[in-house]
């Protein structure tokens, strides 16, 4: 293969991390669901194509090593500021990563049990993943809001998996909170539509200096109105009083795969106002960036004080969710490179992290002796589903001498395996050494040192270094309290027994945690790289309006 | 006509918010039905109110603004009905799921407090 062709086929697997979901929840959906083995292969063979081609952009993108917008994709073939785009860049292709690691790993997850507590799981999953794709890669708003439904309205599903009214209720707030966000959103992208006549973001953003003086009041209305629909996903305080209870109730590999949604709303922030509003904007010039920092700032507070005053895992990496997204939103805020670049690396390994605990909430009950599948635990906790009679032992399984099939079969070590996860997971998200969340760290508390005087809202870099050092050790003593009341209790207890299925996705994720550590240098040089080329957005710019369509259907070029 | 498309979107906007902080199930409902009504008139008034006017190019006349109403509003709004009668579907469906879980049509599923 030479370098042409290898460049037009890669351009074409721009669309593919939407099509590929896309075309697995169609045929997940039109078979019956007795043959759960058939969709489960299904849904796996689907999930590992999207991780490969997350990966092959990633490197791709990487490879041309040029700053600025890479991938471009026009699936109308119209030329860029009519028809639609799609546009993998840098920041696109590491969530594309990140989706498809926590997809993978939730769908591995459910697998051992929970994809049964339901008839449509994998179809709601794979929709869910083609959203987040979607949104990832999107380049116009109007397509942002479509594939922001396509995600929401899998995610309304999802969180419902399971039954139970906790789950109902949390779901009933969360679907509430969610269509007055959309409306928002809605409003916003017509007042930027009305203002400037395009709905593409890189033609909003090149027509944005020319807005005449008198329309500048609507446009920044507009902007508003949409980054606080934007933020209300991001669980920025204080629209986030929904996020604890929705992902407490959700059923344990829905929740995993949760981690992610939040980051959807703080990859919406990060990319448009880094597109719409950079320093040279003129009189837009970093419009709003004091709210970020300073809303960014009190989720960050928010979050690690409801960690501390959480009892239950699920609820402390809940709010640790929250207070990455506000980490993450506050450090976009400065409008600062080096800063922008140790919050994205800070953004990977949370993610993964969370979505690791949070699977690791379910095995971690069990190990409590709040077994799950014991039917007394399904009286008094309506938390999981009556699906243990759900499927009887296939006819081939072997059976231990009280005749139980062995498919509950305890992993040697268990309470090891458990434990040691935990504290990966914590050293994580607390951002303690020797682990990625402390590189993180390292890199964004540098960035705020070496930050010139002027940058940003006065005060607020200092109170950024503050929090970060403070707040880590609130979010250690948070976590270990947890796991002092999990591993230490001197109760006499049966080991818990762990399927292969639950323990390897959660191995992964923090896996892939430990690798960010040992490729740090060259992650922490992509993230460097997808900094710069966000808060330039130029090249962003330039590339988009430079796509043409392809001159005949069906020629290549 | 902006007077009057303007005081419809404020009057049903006012309501819908209304009746989305009120605390019971069917109310929040109507609430969202009735924002996502105003907000798709909305959508409307964006592009450039006309009446009688084109949204399809046609021989022998000017393309500009005067001739034509802008066709993108339209297939907007087209768009934002069907998702948001889905999601509002979707959110009765849940809303009867409650109900007949909790017994009652608070938002919390809470019973009547005297």
């Amino acid at each position: 293969m030479n370098a042409w062709t290898s460049e037009w086929s890669m351009a074409h697997l721009v669309v593919a991390p939407v099509l590929v979901p896309l075309a697995a929840a169609g045929v997940l959906a039109a078979i019956g669901a007795q043959h759960r083995r058939v969709k489960a292969a299904i849904g796996l063979l689907s999930c590992v194509l999207m991780l490969a081609t997350a990966v092959a952009l990633l490197l791709w993108v990487d490879g041309q090593d040029r700053p600025g917008a890479f991938g471009v994709y026009l699936p109308g073939n119209w030329p860029a500021p009519f028809g639609i785009v799609l546009v993998a860049d840098r920041l696109s292709a590491m969530m594309l990563v990140l989706v498809a690691a926590t997809g993978l790993a939730s769908l591995l997850y459910s697998l051992a049990r929970w994809h049964r507590a339901g008839v449509h799981f994998q179809v709601l999953l794979q929709l869910q993943l083609m959203g987040l794709n979607g949104a990832f890669l999107t380049a116009d708003l109007f397509n942002l809001f479509v594939f922001f439904e396509v995600l929401l309205a899998a995610s309304y599903g999802l969180l419902l998996h399971g039954g139970g009214e906790a789950r109902v209720r949390s779901g009933l707030h969360y679907i509430a909170i969610n269509l007055v966000a959309s409306l928002l959103f809605l409003i916003g992208v017509s007042l930027l539509y009305g203002v400037t006549g395009t709905l593409n973001m890189a033609d909003i953003a090149a027509k944005l200096p020319a807005v005449p003086a008198s329309d500048r009041g609507l446009l920044h209305a507009g902007a508003a109105l949409l980054a606080i629909a934007f933020l209300a996903k991001a669980a920025i305080w204080p629209m986030n009083f929904w996020l604890p209870a929705a992902y407490r109730a959700a059923s344990t590999p829905v929740a995993g795969l949760f981690a992610i949604l939040t980051k959807v709303g703080v990859y919406a922030i990060l990319r448009l106002w880094t597109l719409c509003f950079p320093a040279t904007a003129g009189g837009s010039a970093l419009f709003g960036s004091e709210a970020l920092v300073w809303g960014g700032l009190a989720t960050l507070a928010f979050g690690t004080v409801g960690m501390l005053a959480s009892h239950n895992l699920a609820r402390v990496v809940a709010f640790s969710i929250i207070g990455s997204s506000g980490t993450v939103v506050a450090a976009a805020g400065f409008d600062h490179p080096a800063l922008t670049a140790g919050a994205l690396f800070y953004l990977a390994s949370a993610t993964l992290a969370a979505a690791a605990m949070f699977l690791l909430v379910e095995l971690m009950d069990r190990a409590r002796g709040v077994d799950p599948d014991r039917p007394s635990a399904l009286i008094t906790d309506d938390r999981l589903p009556s699906f243990a009679e759900a499927e009887p032992p296939p006819i081939d399984a072997n059976l231990d001498d009280l005749a139980m099939p062995l498919v509950g079969r305890a992993i040697p070590g268990a309470v090891i395996f458990l434990s040691l996860s935990f504290l990966v997971g914590t050293l994580v998200l607390a951002g303690l050494p020797p682990l990625s969340g402390f590189v993180a760290k390292v890199a964004m508390l540098s960035a705020v040192l070496a930050m010139p005087a002027h940058t940003g809202p006065a005060g607020a870099g200092a109170l950024l270094f503050t929090l970060q050092v403070v707040l880590g050790l609130l979010a250690v003593v948070a976590l270990s309290r947890v796991g002092l009341r999990v591993f230490w209790s001197p109760e006499e207890r049966p080991p818990p027994r762990l399927r292969v299925a639950e323990s390897v996705p959660v191995a992964a994720l923090l896996g892939l945690c430990v690798a960010l550590v040992l490729a740090g240098e060259p992650a922490l040089r992509y993230m460097s790289a997808t900094a710069a080329a966000l808060h330039d957005p130029q090249h962003y710019i330039a590339t988009v309006q430079a796509a043409r369509p392809v001159a005949s259907p069906g020629g290549v070029r | 006509m902006e007077i009057v498309l303007s005081l419809v979107i404020g009057v049903l906007t006012a309501a819908g918010v209304w009746l989305v902080l009120r605390p019971r199930t069917f109310q929040v409902l109507v609430g969202l039905s009735l924002l996502s009504y105003a907000v798709n008139l909305f959508i409307f008034s964006v592009g450039s109110l006309a009446i009688d006017r084109e949204p399809i190019i046609q021989a022998g006349l000017q393309p500009n603004l005067v001739d034509y109403s802008d066709p993108l509003p339209q297939s907007l709004v087209l768009t934002a009905i069907v998702i948001g009668f889905a999601t509002t579907a979707l959110f009765l469906v849940v809303l009867l799921a409650l109900r007949g879980l909790s017994g009652s049509d608070h938002v919390d599923g809470a019973g009547d407090r005297p």
